[in-house]
């Protein structure tokens, strides 16, 4: 009898499966909360606070889905996932969307069956030394340890890397940033390598942030950005199509606080087109007219979102470098509203 | 005779016994039998006392010079001007998210509070025999009710489950005086089956009865989830572990290869390997919809290994047994459920008390390992969102101390009492 269970449970399971899949959309409003897996921790991108809310700047795609699908920015149910457990967590359904500064690369795309709906953060590996080793370049390591977080692509470019410049180094594999960042400090590697953008907000923290300096080499490129399954490209389209929503409302200058009027209708017609007061574009991705409004409400526009979070003003203070608009010189840029 | 004159002196009271040499006395002796006895003996007093004074005058003024009140790690080093000190202002602050998670609700934290001070009433009268008999009743009822507050919604769910737990009992007993133990152990299942299914309509029916907010499983986190994990698998292992060594001993060669095959299975694979497979490996055997709560799956899995660890502890006791034992429940007439229960395992249980306890506290302590599948635990909490938040990155040894401390209290304290009872259960000699 167990067995019958057994092969009758798999049987709904490879269905239920089917199902699933024919309609991320139509499950997240049911269930009424968005499943979004991010980090279990990394300042400024994914952080819960004090008071258990979920902060930074990946949970603010999450929170803008949230908003344009469901109407409100609090109905997300935060996974967190490991950079080991990330990959399983989406193909398995369990989570919706996966917010997690993961590298858009060509074989996780094709062969891992996801799509990345775009990038929101563009980064770049680097290093980080202390001032007293005295190495200006990076190709001057010859030998070093370096400490270094496994199942992620920054294991494999450094391997890329060292190899490309006839060097040897010696790997010290860790599990998450913080311990990385203590392990370098205790001196027990002499180079720490990750993305830049976590360097920086790692070094901030350091008792004497001075003593260490991140060297120029940039040895990879690491577009990071969300990702959904393969398969339900409706679905795939609302993500995509909300981060563009906050990236172009800031080349169109609209910011949360002028959101409410310029709602009304403007001159501008890409404006009226992207608020809902003109055209059908909500009605296109299955969602009513005021999508992208809400989801630009929830958090502001892409420059608010980065300067909230991660932006000069705050502890991790980045800079926008490659990640200010187009016009600006930078890489983000969206496909017109129309 | 009056004249004869006094001589000599006759002492009347003994010569009060002087002391004895400073060296052979007190003080002096001890460190010079215990601490300075020979010159390697010297020499490793001196470094030793010189380390534990280098630690102590190291780390009191860090201690003591703790900050508590500031809200970020850069505050602290702000108030601490370049002086040493701990930063205990993130234990200050994220207290509750240690103790209870990030995500249980705040206005709830007095459940998960009072069904610990509850865990001690309940297991007081396991431990210590000479409490009152009849409080043994509320240890029964005791995992109902943490269940129901810890996790809320209606109290009849806990409480269909506590129903047919009694029927399935009730028809043991009923059916096992008819025909024997294996047809009374299987009507008694299906006794359990059958209410459950029954209530199953009535939970749905009134899923507003005697109703706490619920929290949903994958809310629970810090020591509350270690203590809500060891608690839970040391008290679901030790009766599966008692099955899998009497089925290891058994004659049917059936039941002794299940057994033998699950322990060494079990015990030939590493326990992060079995959460993994937890975590990620049955995600996708079920469906996306259903998925099985992942707190009930780490459970199964601690579960079946601590089980197998405890049958082998267990397996210990019953070989530890003089034969004459089995000899004499036989030629009592007693029948193998009866000579087990009666006669070989209060022996072998006791026998295997350290054994048991041993593995309890391995047990406790490894439920820290659900930290690598991204379950905060304490350690979990640590390691994630507090040491990688934005205020607190760079924080390591306070939080790191306070997750000791809170472990060795539980583990000490269970070891202490292991050896309290086995003074107690001796029966060589008084």
């Amino acid at each position: 009898m167990k067995k019958t269970v057994f092969l009758g449970a798999l049987t709904v399971a490879g269905l239920a499966a089917g199902l699933v899949s024919a309609g991320t959309l139509d499950d997240v409003k049911a269930r009424g909360k968005l499943n979004c897996g991010v980090t279990t921790g990394v300042p400024g991108f994914a952080e819960p606070d004090a008071n258990g809310v979920w902060q930074g700047f990946d949970v603010a795609v999450c929170r803008a889905v949230a908003a344009a699908v469901l109407g409100d920015n609090m109905a997300v149910e935060f996974v967190p996932t490991t950079g080991k457990t990330r990959f399983t967590a989406l193909a398995s359904g369990e989570i919706d969307l996966l917010a997690r500064n993961t590298t858009w690369t060509m074989s996780r795309d094709v062969d891992l069956k996801f799509e990345f709906v775009g990038v929101n953060y563009y980064d770049g590996q680097g290093f980080m030394v202390p001032a007293s080793l005295g190495v200006s370049s990076a190709a001057e390591l010859d030998g070093a340890t370096v400490c270094i977080q496994t199942g992620t692509t920054t294991e494999l470019n450094l391997a890329d890397f060292f190899r490309a410049n006839g060097i040897s180094y010696e790997p010290v594999p860790i599990e998450t940033g913080s311990e990385a960042a203590q392990l370098f400090l205790a001196g027990s590697c002499d180079v720490y390598t990750t993305d830049r953008s976590a360097l920086a907000a790692q070094r901030a923290n350091f008792p004497n942030p001075d003593d260490y300096v991140v060297l120029p080499d940039v040895v990879s490129k690491e577009p990071l950005g969300p990702l959904v399954r393969h398969g339900d490209n409706d679905w795939g389209d609302i993500a995509r199509w909300t981060l563009n929503a906050l990236i172009t409302a800031e080349e169109l200058g609209v910011t949360s606080d002028n959101i409410a009027e310029m709602s009304a209708g403007t001159n501008n017609p890409e404006i009226n087109r992207l608020l809902g007061s003109e055209g059908t574009l909500g009605e296109m991705l299955g969602l009513d007219a005021e999508w992208a409004k809400r989801a630009i409400m929830s958090g502001g526009n892409y420059g608010e979102v980065f300067e909230s979070n991660i932006g000069a003003a705050t502890n991790i203070g980045l800079s926008r470098g490659l990640n200010a608009q187009w016009k600006d010189g930078g890489l983000i840029y969206s496909p017109p509203f129309r | 005779m009056s004249d004869t004159p006094n001589i000599g002196f006759v002492r009347h009271e003994p010569i009060p016994p002087s002391a004895p040499p400073i060296q052979q006395a007190g003080m002096v002796k001890w460190m010079r039998e215990n601490l300075f006895s020979n010159w390697i003996n010297s020499i490793l007093t001196i470094l030793s006392i010189y380390f534990v004074a280098k630690i102590i005058l190291a780390s009191t003024p860090w201690m003591w010079n703790g900050v508590w009140t500031t809200s970020s790690l850069r505050e602290c080093r702000e108030v601490l001007q370049g002086t040493s000190g701990a930063c205990w202002s993130v234990l200050a602050e994220r207290w509750n998210q240690m103790l209870f998670g990030f995500k249980y609700p705040v206005e709830a934290y007095w459940r998960p509070t009072l069904a610990f001070v509850l865990l001690l009433v309940c297991i007081a009268p396991i431990l210590f025999q000479k409490l009152p008999r009849n409080m043994l009743i509320f240890s029964a009822i005791y995992p109902f009710l943490a269940f129901w507050l810890i996790w809320g919604g209606t109290v009849l769910t806990p409480v269909v489950v506590a129903v047919s737990l009694i029927a399935g009992y009730l028809a043991f007993v009923k059916i096992e005086r008819l025909t024997g133990f294996a047809t009374g152990l299987l009507s008694g299942v299906v006794a359990v089956a059958l209410v459950l299914y029954l209530g199953s309509f009535v939970t749905a029916a009134l899923p507003e009865f005697i109703a706490l907010e619920p929290v949903a499983s994958r809310d629970m986190g810090g020591f509350m989830l270690n203590l809500i994990l060891g608690t839970v698998c040391v008290s679901l292992s030790i009766p599966l572990g008692i099955i899998l060594a009497l089925g290891r001993q058994s004659n049917m060669p059936i039941i002794k290869g299940i057994c033998v095959v699950f322990i060494e299975f079990i015990r030939g694979v590493p326990l992060i390997t079995l959460l993994f497979v937890a975590n990620v490996v049955l995600s996708y055997f079920f469906p996306p919809g259903t998925n099985l709560d992942l707190i009930l799956r780490v459970i199964i899995m601690i579960t079946l290994f601590s089980a197998a660890y405890i049958a082998e502890v267990i397996r210990g006791g019953l070989a530890a047994l003089p034969r004459g034992q089995y000899e004499a429940a036989d030629s009592l007439g007693l029948d193998y459920p009866q000579a087990m229960r009666l006669i070989i395992l209060p022996q072998a249980l006791k026998i295997s008390i350290p054994g048991i306890v041993n593995v309890a506290v391995g047990l406790f302590k490894d439920t820290t390992l659900v930290s690598v599948i991204s379950m905060f635990d304490l350690v979990g909490m640590i390691r994630g969102p507090i040491s990688s938040s934005t205020a607190w990155t760079g924080i390591y040894w306070e939080l790191y101390l306070f997750a000791i401390l809170l472990f060795f209290v539980v583990c000490y304290g269970i070891s202490q009492y292991s050896q309290w009872l086995e003074r107690q259960l001796r029966t060589d000699h008084h």
